[in-house]
């Protein structure tokens, strides 16, 4: 295949960056987008000229690591795909490629498609987490967990932080991601002690980290390589509503019984 | 660096924020403030379907509204009602506003996967419905913008009122234009509200955008049925 690619190209932080046309022949289908990239950077190398920095780690769906605004579109037009699992066979040949990095005030380029997604991080450090003694493992069936919420926990477990979320979200908005994290613990037993002041907490936090709010427009979803359903995002709304609603009517530390 | 992962732009992890100031709290108000908008605009077109039963129905409804409660009733009503609208506004902008920060630099290339016409044009759907509003109230209610109002013969101020054939294509546009905006908004309020269990989800929004297209076809069966001379 051959491919025209106008990639986003940008030194630094501070650089205001540009656009480059690369003319890429003699891609082969069976290639993942990133190897394609590989390839194309290889020539670059070889002329002199400096890769094309972008992101990624597992190159198999699962480390969130990898993500590219391939026409318009966060991680290419295939539903569920990474863009390290998105194949070239998925273009025509004679194409052109727009690749952008993903969009956000929250998560600031670094260099070309590299973004820096610690707001994400510090989403999760403000309450995604469970507080539980350490010790021995106890019996698995001492915590019963309904077979429906397990399944649900589950998927918005799936969340692999990649940040496609808030690149397809016309406001930028973190909804789906802070919703996935905070339904994850929200729906199983373990996860209840903290359940209100977590939801206050990483709403707190992922406002303050700048991102948009969520209109309900649910390009999220479509874009999501794990697929994570909206409703998560009408659970949080939920949470929130009623951690506001009993604030101040619960007696801290008494719900659950373990430390904090 | 435990100081970068602690603090955020002069928030330190961890802290919470009022309600108002948050944005899921202030997509609520909209909410909340939209799903009254909402209920309004249904009884509002259930009310004025009785242009259909002659001058003498419609008249008397209209005296009625304005003097259930001795005459209060209608002051509740309007001050719910721009109490929601100020409400609606105040966390749209806000909003917005936030909104527009969070993604300064744009994309050269978005394709809309998901999202909606209606959706995507949610702001100025409002803008124009608030114009149209401001117009209305000085047409038919104060009458300072109909040429031929006589105060309480609701009937005959209707009528002649869409007798003017651009008046009539005013009120179709807006009608449109509530439609465009309902059919976002009507489920969307819900979602924000928390209303989402994968067994109702279909026909939440099977209601509330049928309840939005019954309110569309109620509202434009007013100036056609004027215009073709059904109502006359
Ligand atoms: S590189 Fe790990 S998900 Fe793509």
């Amino acid at each position: 295949m051959k491919l025209t690619l106008n990639v986003w190209r940008q030194k630094d932080a501070r650089d205001p960056g540009r656009f480059v046309t690369y003319q890429a022949p003699d891609i082969s289908p069976e290639m993942s987008f990133l190897e394609m990239l590989d390839v194309v950077n290889e020539r670059l190398i070889a002329k002199g000229e400096e890769p094309i920095a972008f992101d990624h780690d597992c190159r198999e769906g699962i480390c969130g690591q990898c993500g590219v605004v391939i026409n318009g579109s966060p991680h290419g037009p295939r539903r569920r795909t990474t863009s390290c699992q998105l194949h070239m066979r998925t273009f025509q040949d004679g194409d052109t490629l727009t690749l952008e990095p993903f969009r956000a005030d929250a998560f600031p380029v670094v260099k070309d498609l590299i973004i820096d997604r610690s707001a994400f991080d510090r989403i999760i450090a403000s309450g995604g987490f469970i507080s539980a003694t350490i010790g021995g493992a106890q019996d698995a069936n001492s915590l019963p967990v309904p077979k429906e919420n397990a399944d649900l926990a589950m998927d918005a477990a799936a969340c692999i932080g990649c940040g496609a979320c808030v690149a397809a979200c016309p406001n930028a908005s973190a909804m789906l991601f802070t919703a996935a994290k905070v339904s994850q613990l929200g729906l199983l037993p373990q996860g209840q002690p903290e359940r209100m002041d977590r939801v206050r907490k990483m709403v707190a936090q992922m406002d303050a980290e700048g991102f948009g709010s969520c209109t309900n427009h649910g390009e999220c979803e479509a874009v999501c390589p794990k697929g994570i359903p909206l409703g998560n995002i009408a659970r949080l709304n939920r949470d929130y509503l009623r951690a506001t609603l009993s604030w101040g009517r619960r007696l801290p530390g008494a719900a659950g019984g373990g430390p904090g | 660096m435990p100081t970068a992962t602690a603090m955020s732009k002069g928030r330190a992890t961890g802290e919470t924020e009022s309600f108002l100031s948050a944005t899921v709290g202030k997509k609520v108000v909209m909410a909340a403030t939209g799903l009254i908008l909402f209920g309004f605009v249904i009884g509002h077109m259930l009310g004025n379907l009785q242009l259909y039963m002659g001058a003498e129905a419609l008249n008397a409804y209209a005296l009625f509204l304005r003097t259930f409660l001795h005459g209060g009733g209608i002051w509740i009503a309007r001050t719910v009602l721009l109490a929601s609208v100020v409400l609606h506004i105040w966390a749209m902008t806000s909003l917005t506003l936030v909104n527009r920060r969070a993604r300064a630099v744009g994309y050269r290339q978005w394709k809309p996967r998901e999202s909606t016409y209606a959706s995507r044009t949610m702001r100025w759907s409002g803008v124009f419905l608030l114009a149209f509003i401001i117009y209305h109230l000085l047409h038919f209610t104060t009458g300072d913008a109909h040429p031929d109002f006589i105060p309480g013969d609701v009937y005959h101020n209707v009528v002649s009122g869409f007798q003017v054939v651009p008046v009539s294509i005013v009120y179709i546009l807006a009608t449109l234009c509530l439609a465009l905006h309902l059919f976002h908004g009507s489920w969307s309020m819900l979602q924000t509200l928390g209303l989402n269990h994968p067994r109702y989800n279909r026909l939440r929004n099977v209601i509330c955008v049928g309840l939005a297209a019954l309110v569309v076809v109620g509202n434009l069966s007013f100036p056609v049925a004027v215009l073709t001379g059904l109502v006359r």
